[in-house]
């Protein structure tokens, strides 16, 4: 509330100033946010009273609403000045009616009014967290106990038991008279209840707000726990350095797709996401790092389905037979054709004397790429790495 | 011997900071650590070192807002951006703020001993994650050209670029194009350059995601 204050005035709603006050501060307050003089405010509530009260109500309506600039006092006090408020309000919506001629008797006003008086007293009496419960509003069960049903029961008890035996009094006149009362009686619960709604709303989405944030760090904390931390209880306990290497890529993958990942659309898988859980399993298979660099995206059909099996047997025989410190792994998806390249820094091999396992890998590699148009090309040294290139046309739809 | 290049590192988790502190300090004279941006700021002032090895993610601000406000009294002094996050957006951002490199916390310390030099040379260092994203983001059918000069990628830097993306290091590209090293480093310099200067949708994009602009 301060910074209403250091900040200058803000019309985004009404306060009450607590030093410049003759009654409830709302003149002074008012005068503040429109920069005028409070008295010419103070002059015009009064002309405007003396129109059947108008004035009165409208002071009372913003004496409820406006919390009070420079201190925090006003939530505490807020359960009897809400009373009082609806007190005027009420007194100033009948003396209005009065004014205006739509009148009936003053023997069935009253009562009407102390009826919806009543069961304001019962709203304001509760507490913002049981109002909440009766709103429905909160996660809690829609009732707050027997006590506060109790309350609510009285409450609506006493608005339409009066509005009952009003009618049942003036059974005989007409329809018109009859729904009078029962207008003026929703009006009174509408404008009690109209604050505490403002001030529910604002409460109960900021709760949700922070519910939200709550159930995201345990989450996060749940998430973190299960891989993270128990990654490192792993790491002190597990003897191997390539255990430890494998275990952390492991884990250092699963949080990154946690993390930054797309969810999968099922029946619909993509090229990143086939190449990216193929490379993971081998990584964890032959224990090398496997590093994936993506351009563009595909969805898999036949074709590229060969295309990943394909990439996946050119990682596994770079896995199995190069020694190499790391496989790199690169596929660019093109309008015209996917081009994928698995690159290690193994011992690599002369073309000119292939030994008979690797022979019958690229072949198996390429003979199914062939069957979709696609070629497979190996290169290789001794001592500098082998690279498979494996490209596919793409069909035109 | 020649005066060694002086380095700055920038970590917000000590034990981190510590390792590449321990990797880096045999070659380079470590002038200064920090674990905050404020800290950094100060500190890197002060020192004025040739190289600063900053972490992307940091809280208040993270390395960008350090490059922002060290370039702004600074601007000769040079950034090499580490980052455990291979999100294209981070990468992007903290390239396009000014950072002449970007790599991944898991790079072999002889690696970054050898980004930090070229860094301080004034090349660029591309990891291969990140040449694949600068090609995903200068793709030819991917949005509007509004300035061919920096919104576009020549063939030969893409070339270049693909290369890097399949693991290739600046040598091995060189023998490959049969360029000179000095070519391939110019390439790579020109498409640093591009990927600060365009404002290619991509770009803009990624980096306003996240409010980042």
């Amino acid at each position: 509330m301060a910074s209403i204050v250091d900040g200058g005035p803000s019309l985004r709603r009404p306060v009450r100033s607590t030093h410049n006050r003759v009654l409830g501060g709302v003149a002074g307050g008012l005068g503040y946010q429109l920069r005028l003089d409070p008295v010419l405010i103070r002059v015009a509530f009064v002309v405007l009273s003396l129109g059947a009260g108008a004035g009165i109500l409208l002071y009372a309506l913003l004496w409820a609403v406006s919390p009070e600039v420079e201190d925090g006092l006003v939530e505490a006090r807020a359960g009897t000045r809400q009373i009082a408020a609806v007190a005027c309000v009420t007194a100033g919506s009948l003396m209005l009616l009065r004014a205006a001629g739509w009148w009936w008797s003053d023997a069935l006003a009253w009562p009407l009014g102390a009826a919806a008086l009543g069961s304001t007293f019962v709203w304001a009496r509760s507490g913002e967290d049981e109002r909440m419960r009766w709103m429905g509003l909160t996660s809690g069960s829609l009732f707050g106990g027997p006590a506060s049903i109790a309350r609510m029961l009285i409450g609506v008890g006493l608005v339409v038991g009066g509005t009952v035996a009003l009618l049942n009094r003036y059974s005989t006149v007409s329809l018109r008279e009859g729904a009078v009362p029962i207008v003026v009686a929703v009006v009174g619960l509408l404008l009690a209840l109209g604050p505490w709604v403002l001030r529910l709303t604002r409460q109960v989405s900021e709760e949700r707000a922070e519910r939200i944030r709550s159930e995201e760090r345990s989450n996060v904390a749940a998430h973190l726990h299960d891989s993270v931390l128990q990654t490192l209880a792993m790491i002190q306990r597990t003897g191997s350095h390539q255990d430890v290497l494998t275990l952390a890529r492991r884990q250092e993958r699963e949080l990154r797709t946690w993390l930054y990942g797309k969810p999968a659309v099922p029946g619909e898988e993509t090229v990143r996401a086939a190449i990216e859980r193929v490379a993971a399993r081998l990584e964890d298979l032959h224990r090398i790092p496997v590093e994936v660099v993506i351009v563009g995206d595909a969805n898999v059909d036949e074709p590229v389905g060969a295309l990943v099996q394909a990439v996946g047997e050119a990682i596994n025989n770079a896995g199995l037979h190069s020694h190499s410190p790391a496989i790199s792994v690169f596929i660019e998806v093109e309008p015209e054709a996917i081009t994928a390249f698995v690159r290690d820094e193994g011992k690599g091999f002369d073309p000119e004397s292939v030994p008979d396992d690797r022979r019958g890998i690229a072949d198996s590699i390429v003979g199914r790429m062939a069957r979709f148009g696609g070629t497979v090309g190996v290169t290789s040294q001794v001592g500098a790495g082998t690279e498979v290139k494996i490209a596919l046309p793409r069909q035109k739809r | 011997m020649t005066e060694a290049i002086t380095v700055f590192v920038v970590d917000d988790h000590r034990l981190f900071l510590s390792g590449v502190e321990n990797e880096l300090g045999a070659e380079f004279e470590i002038v200064g650590t920090a674990d905050d941006v404020d800290e950094a700021i100060a500190g890197i002032r002060q020192a004025r070192p040739d190289v600063v090895v900053l972490d992307v993610h940091m809280p208040g601000g993270g390395g960008r807002s350090v490059i922002e406000a060290v370039h702004a009294t600074d601007p000769g002094i040079r950034f090499l951006a580490l980052s455990v996050s291979d999100a294209p957006e981070d990468v992007i951002a903290i390239v396009r703020q000014g950072a002449r490199g970007y790599v991944t916390k898991s790079i072999a310390p002889a690696e970054l001993a050898e980004a930090v030099r070229r860094v301080h040379e004034g090349d660029a260092v591309f990891s291969p994650r990140l040449a694949g994203f600068v090609l995903d983001a200068f793709s030819l059918d991917g949005g509007a050209v509004e300035d061919p000069e920096l919104d576009q990628l020549s063939q030969r830097e893409r070339e270049v670029l693909r290369l890097l993306a399949r693991g290739y290091r600046y040598k091995e590209i060189a023998r490959q194009l049969t360029i000179s090293i000095k070519t391939v480093e110019s390439h790579v310099s020109s498409v640093l350059r591009k990927l600060q200067l365009s404002n290619r949708h991509e770009l803009s994009r990624w980096a306003s995601d996240r409010r980042l602009l």
